[in-house]
């Protein structure tokens, strides 16, 4: 019998990571898309390090830094109780770092692409940043936001070398499908590993041609896009 | 400082209004007329101004005062209409009411602005005269202090032009508003606004009344038209101008001295001194 609980484990962390992305990103979109700070150069490089960077270094730094050995790992120990090292919330922390830039690039793109003047017009009707925001920016980029949810739901599924790294392969913990996949491979059990690598070829693909499909219609409804 | 194809220049500027007036400003393109409309609605921040208005201090660099474009009471209508495509027309004036605001005053003014019919239609399926209309009724809901027109006609035929000025001249009265337009359109000028300022490269260089401004002391004919040059043609030993005046082309002929002395595309007045014109009535 197969084990499903890669499945799981791998569902459960790609729906918090991109959760947590999403409200992450939202703010630093704007922030990058806006701002006029002078580190915002340095941001937008630390944001898409993860798109170079292979993910055996990104993975190692984490895994150096949350070490209870040294001293930001003791201090999460000691301070929080927090133990990120081959956890699942390791695995988290990891993966949000990971997929960061697949949420940040597509709002904050989309962000840019806006009129200047839908903002600056909410602005002098009166409305906050914040209504201005919800009510007229986000409602008029929802192809990004879609794009920049399902390129991270998708990213995170597909994780190997920073999970593999921090995360090891431990049964229902951190053992997500593609560490199931090198592992049965690893045992010479191909045929599970072939079940475990259809599906996730299988999901990847109507993800993405989902995102296509829905993009391609709102570019239809879009005005923008004109 | 401005920025232009010039390069920089400074950008220096300093002019009352009277409540009630429309005021317009008038230059070249570069001259800084959007600029202070922004910098008037807190959009651009410039380096040292000093804004009053109806008695309240929105901008004052000495003091270190600057008002956010949200708590300035402007209606800022672009040239491009910013109208939020995710909204309907009427959620688009809805938008711009304060919270707890009079709906009432948004059915008003989709009256006035004949917009009723189209009050659940989305601005893409607008044309440019409508959204004109929406555009112009969305900076009145808040029933601003000053508002601020930046060419807001430019994207029009001059058939929906007319029309839209009228709207303009009908918002304006009806609200007591104090408006600054930003054109350069002569016939515009002249139908809406009692002054002008006129500016070139950031310095203002003349003020008045459109008439003092624009024409020349001299001139005392009995018919003037406001007109562009569109085209200098040299027949035999005297020269065809044509303008584009009133929605016509007028030629009118030159001597040599005369037509070296203008440009196409400049703005010019045509003016008759004897004649005596006929008044036909239209279909």
């Amino acid at each position: 019998m197969l084990d499903l609980s890669p499945f799981w484990l791998t569902a459960k962390l790609a729906v918090i990571t991109t959760v947590i992305l999403l409200l992450i990103g939202i703010p630093l979109s704007y922030w990058l898309a806006y701002g006029k700070s002078k580190i915002k150069s340095a941001v937008e490089a630390i944001v898409s390090l993860p798109l170079v960077l292979p993910p055996s270094v990104l993975g190692f730094y984490l895994l150096v830094a949350f070490s209870p050995e040294n001293s930001f790992g003791r201090f999460l120990d000691s301070y929080f109780d927090v133990r990120l090292v081959f956890t699942f919330g390791g695995l988290v922390v990891a993966s949000l770092l990971y997929s960061l830039p697949f949420m940040v690039h597509p709002i904050r793109s989309g962000l840019k692409n806006l009129p200047i003047t839908l903002k600056e017009a909410a602005f002098t009707l009166g409305k906050t940043k914040y209504t201005t925001l919800i009510k007229i920016l986000l409602p008029n980029i929802k192809p990004s936001i879609l794009t920049g949810v399902v390129l991270t739901f998708a990213h995170t599924v597909g994780e190997f070398g920073v999970v593999l790294m921090i995360g090891g392969s431990i049964p229902e913990e951190t053992r997500v499908v593609a560490i199931a996949i090198y592992d049965e491979v690893q045992a010479m059990n191909y045929d599970a590993a072939n079940v475990y690598a259809g599906i996730l070829f299988g999901f990847t693909f109507l993800a993405l041609l989902g995102v296509y499909l829905i993009n391609h219609s709102f570019r239809k409804t879009n005005p923008l896009n004109d | 400082m401005l920025l232009t194809a010039e390069g920089k220049l400074p950008l220096e500027i300093s002019f009352q209004m009277e409540k009630g007036q429309f005021l317009a400003l008038y230059g070249k393109s570069g001259a800084g007329k959007t600029t202070i409309l922004r910098i008037l609605a807190g959009l651009t921040k410039a380096e040292t101004a000093d804004i009053e208005v109806d008695g309240e201090v929105w901008e004052n660099s000495a003091k270190k005062i600057f008002r956010l474009p949200q708590k300035r009471a402007v209606g800022f209508v672009f040239q491009d209409f910013a109208l939020f495509p995710n909204l309907t027309v009427r959620e688009n004036l809805d938008f711009a009411l304060p919270k707890g605001g009079d709906k009432r005053v948004v059915d008003e003014l989709l009256t006035m602005m004949e917009l009723e019919t189209l009050r659940n239609s989305r601005p893409q399926h607008l044309s440019g005269g409508q959204k004109q209309r929406v555009a112009l009724a969305r900076a009145i809901v808040r029933k601003p202090k000053l508002l601020l027109l930046d060419e807001p006609l430019s994207a029009l035929d001059d058939e929906m032009r007319l029309k839209l000025q009228d709207y303009i001249l009908k918002i304006h009265h009806t609200y007591q508003l104090t408006t600054l337009l930003v054109s350069h359109h002569l016939p515009e000028i002249f139908k809406l606004s009692d002054q002008v300022l006129v500016l070139d490269k950031g310095q203002p260089i003349k003020k008045g009344t459109p008439e003092s401004v624009f024409s020349e002391d001299r001139i005392s004919s009995k018919f003037k038209l406001t007109g562009e040059i569109v085209a200098i043609q040299k027949s035999d030993v005297v020269y065809t101008i044509s303008v584009l005046a009133a929605n016509t082309i007028i030629k009118v002929i030159a001597t040599r001295e005369e037509a070296l002395g203008i440009q196409i595309g400049q703005k010019v007045w045509v003016a008759s001194k004897a004649f005596n014109p006929m008044i036909l009535k239209m279909e």
